[in-house]
């Protein structure tokens, strides 16, 4: 774990560790990495969510984000690149009882498994889903993701990144997600309190957490450590809750506007497949349990 | 244990073999179906869109593609479900990658593949069956899956439910290999009564939680027990190479052990595994025929045809057709291969299981294959000449 606000207390048992397979410490990741800031956040969230751990589980598509699943102390499954959200909806459909929480970077949800999210969350599947958006392929050596702005360089775009890229929230919120929000890694009690509300939340929530990659992505395009990024996150970033998604694009070191853009109900798959089958089949029909567990935001 | 009667449609039907795929999956407690429609295997999730929302507790979800179908089915698994995804050609493509995690990650599974012309799109409302060295080889890496292949509407129906027995018993991805024809193919299918119908329960541990471990072998099947998601295991599952516990090991010996057992469980349990089916091979016992006929799926029907009109010429000849085609039944025909003056092998490609076939025989008697590009059925007096031919 290498998240840059992390203090360890120098005595006692580090309060994340029961959430994490010490067995498997050290994790891979790089000094000055953001992917472990945000485990840490959602191991708070985790505690403070009242949500019973046996019934929550990870799923993590490949990459370097996508070695979250394996760290977590949790029913958790890595799985192959881009397809965490399609083996999430298995897993959520066939046990509603469980939260299922899918983890994974910018490159695994929205190249390769782009079309899985747009469905997954026109759908509203229950599922809460964290972007590490570190605008890069950190895993296969840095190429260029759909996040990666003009004109950053990559391995793969070796003259500076040209493509237009994604908007994660607006995304997210156009195919009808019920909960977007973005935050940096320098927002550490911001995205503990999002994603625990998140996990409250019934239907697909969407959270983007802008994260540094000192090793590949900032070392190529000249940015500094992993305390410069932090630098640049407090210095460019804005709060706009509620801020219209379609205003929220980042450009190569530009403003980055975080909060919570979207938060509102709408029928999960569900129960909208119990509804249509009740109103068509009657007495006929057994109904699928929805499977909702109480969860409390404090 | 008994089938759930609330799933076995019990009685006498005329059905096509795409439904009865259906009503085999349903029969063997199948409650969780991922599909995307496409021509000739889309009856089946259309029956079990009807089907499941008056079973109960079942759950079809058309996917996006055939990708997420193939994964979304590992995550019902996982989830305590018994669970199938259903294609043809172009969507088995699709599915490769999950056939590969499916078994590495040991995930018992259904894949129905009705079989059309291929390659890519090739014709999508006539019969193929050019996807056998696929189901077999299809994903990167080494591993071995069970593949089953029906050639009548009642033997989709028998062969669809042993699918799921044999998913569970060895841990491992089942394909069940239809054609066009089988699959559109209307007949007479007999559906037992529920207590006639043995389901291999899941088979799962008798450990506590902190000590289980997901990929541990406990007895000598080489196939370790299961838990589901959510009763406090707290696992963790990877495609990567893995040890006992689940926990990703980036090593040979750790990849020697793992593959080794994966392959090894089928194969050396592939005697329990084999089924086959033999007419006139061996009449009277110990006088194997002159020529045996390799055949399966609907081209066995033709062939039998064929067989007919070779006999009328005087030729001793028998059929002799795999319903498991992987592993395939590799003892049996290198016995025949001893005694058979020559073995044909009718099928719809130009050469699949005829190398396997090919491969068994090694010389032992003459081998010949009757090819067929697809989109009919073979002209049974092709086989018919071919049986002529190589008996002389
Ligand atoms: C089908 C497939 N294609 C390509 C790869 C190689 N690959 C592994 S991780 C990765 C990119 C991961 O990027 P991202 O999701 O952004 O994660 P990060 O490493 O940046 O956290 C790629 C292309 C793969 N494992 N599987
Ligand atoms: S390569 Fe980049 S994303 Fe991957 S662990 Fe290192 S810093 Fe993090
Ligand atoms: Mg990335």
């Amino acid at each position: 774990m290498n998240g840059v606000f992390e203090t360890k207390p120098t005595t006692a048992v580090n309060p994340v560790d029961p959430y994490l397979r010490m067995d498997r410490m050290p994790s891979i990741w790089c000094g000055g990495c953001g992917i472990g800031t945000t485990v840490n956040c959602f191991t708070r969230a985790l505690t403070e969510c009242g949500l019973d751990l046996d019934k929550v589980a990870i799923v993590s598509g490949i990459g370097c984000s996508g070695r979250v699943a394996g760290y977590l102390n949790l029913d958790s499954f890595h799985t192959t690149h881009g397809r965490a959200i399609p083996f999430a909806t298995g897993l959520k459909l066939a046990n509603p009882e469980l939260k299922v929480v899918v983890y994974s970077g910018d490159g695994d949800l929205f190249a390769i498994g782009g079309n899985h999210f747009i469905h997954a969350a026109r759908r509203n599947i229950d599922l809460l889903v964290v972007c590490v958006n570190n605008h890069t392929y950190g895993m296969t050596g840095g190429q260029v993701t759909p996040t990666t702005p003009e004109p950053a360089v990559a391995s793969t775009t070796p003259y500076g990144a040209f493509e237009f890229p994604f908007n994660l929230p607006h995304l997210a919120d156009s195919c009808g997600a019920v909960y977007v929000a973005r935050w940096t890694t320098y927002h550490v009690r911001q995205i503990a309190r999002s994603m625990r509300e998140a996990l409250c939340k019934r239907g697909l929530s969407f959270i983007e957490i802008i994260s540094p990659c000192p090793t590949l992505y900032a070392r190529r395009n000249k940015l500094g450590d992993g305390l410069d990024a932090m630098k640049y996150y407090k210095q460019k970033s804005v709060i706009k809750k509620g801020a219209p998604t379609a205003g929220v694009g980042i450009g190569f070191q530009g403003e980055i506007v975080c909060g919570t853009f979207i938060d509102r109900e709408r029928e999960t798959w569900i129960e909208a497949y119990n509804k249509r089958h009740q109103a068509a089949l009657g007495a006929r029909f057994a109904p699928y349990p929805t499977g909702f567990v109480d969860a409390k935001v404090e | 244990m008994k089938a759930d009667p609330r799933g076995v449609l019990s009685g006498s039907h005329y059905m096509d073999g795409d439904h009865a795929c259906c009503e085999g999956a349903l029969a063997a407690g199948c409650r969780f179906v991922a599909g995307y429609p496409i021509t000739p295997s889309t009856e089946v999730v259309e029956r079990i869109a009807q089907r499941f929302p008056m079973v109960g507790d079942g759950i079809f979800i058309q996917m996006e593609d055939e990708v997420a179908s193939s994964i979304a089915i590992q995550g019902a698994v996982w989830a305590g479900k018994r669970a199938m995804t259903v294609t043809s050609g172009p969507g088995f493509s699709l599915m490769m990658e999950h056939i590969g995690l499916a078994a590495i990650i040991e995930a018992p599974c259904v894949f129905v593949d009705v079989q059309r012309g291929g390659p890519s799109t090739g014709l999508p409302t006539l019969p193929g069956q050019a996807d056998m060295m696929q189901a077999r080889w299809g994903s990167h890496g080494d591993y071995e899956v069970i593949a089953v292949c029906p050639n009548s509407p009642q033997e989709s129906f028998d062969l669809t439910f042993d699918a799921f027995n044999l998913a569970e018993k060895y841990r491992v991805p089942v394909m069940v290999m239809l054609d066009e024809c089988v699959g559109h193919m209307h007949e007479r299918v007999v559906i037992p009564p529920a207590d006639q119908l043995e389901v291999v329960e899941r088979k799962w541990t008798t450990q506590k939680p902190g000590h289980y471990k997901p990929f541990e072998v406990t007895d000598q099947t080489m196939v370790p027990p299961l838990i589901k998601a959510g009763d406090g295991y707290r696992i963790h599952i990877t495609g990567l190479t893995h040890d006992e516990r689940g926990y990703p090991v980036m090593n040979a010996v750790a990849q020697e052990k793992l593959v080794r057992r994966l392959v090894d469980k089928i194969r050396l349990q592939a005697d329990a595994i084999v089924r086959f089916e033999e007419i006139g091979v061996e009449e009277p016992p110990g006088h194997v025929a002159d020529v045996i006929v390799v055949a399966y799926g609907i081209t066995s029907r033709v062939a039998m045809r064929g067989i007919e009109l070779a006999r009328q010429k005087g030729v001793r000849v028998g059929l002799h057709r795999p319903l498991v085609v992987w592993p395939f039944p590799e003892k049996r025909v290198a016995q025949l291969a001893q005694k058979a003056k020559a073995i044909v092998v009718a099928e719809m490609n130009y050469g699949q299981m005829y190398f396997e076939v090919e491969r068994i025989v090694g010389g032992r008697c003459s081998t010949r294959l009757v090819g067929h590009g697809g989109g009919s059925v073979h002209d049974p007096q092709q086989i018919c000449d071919a049986i002529v031919e190589v008996s002389r």
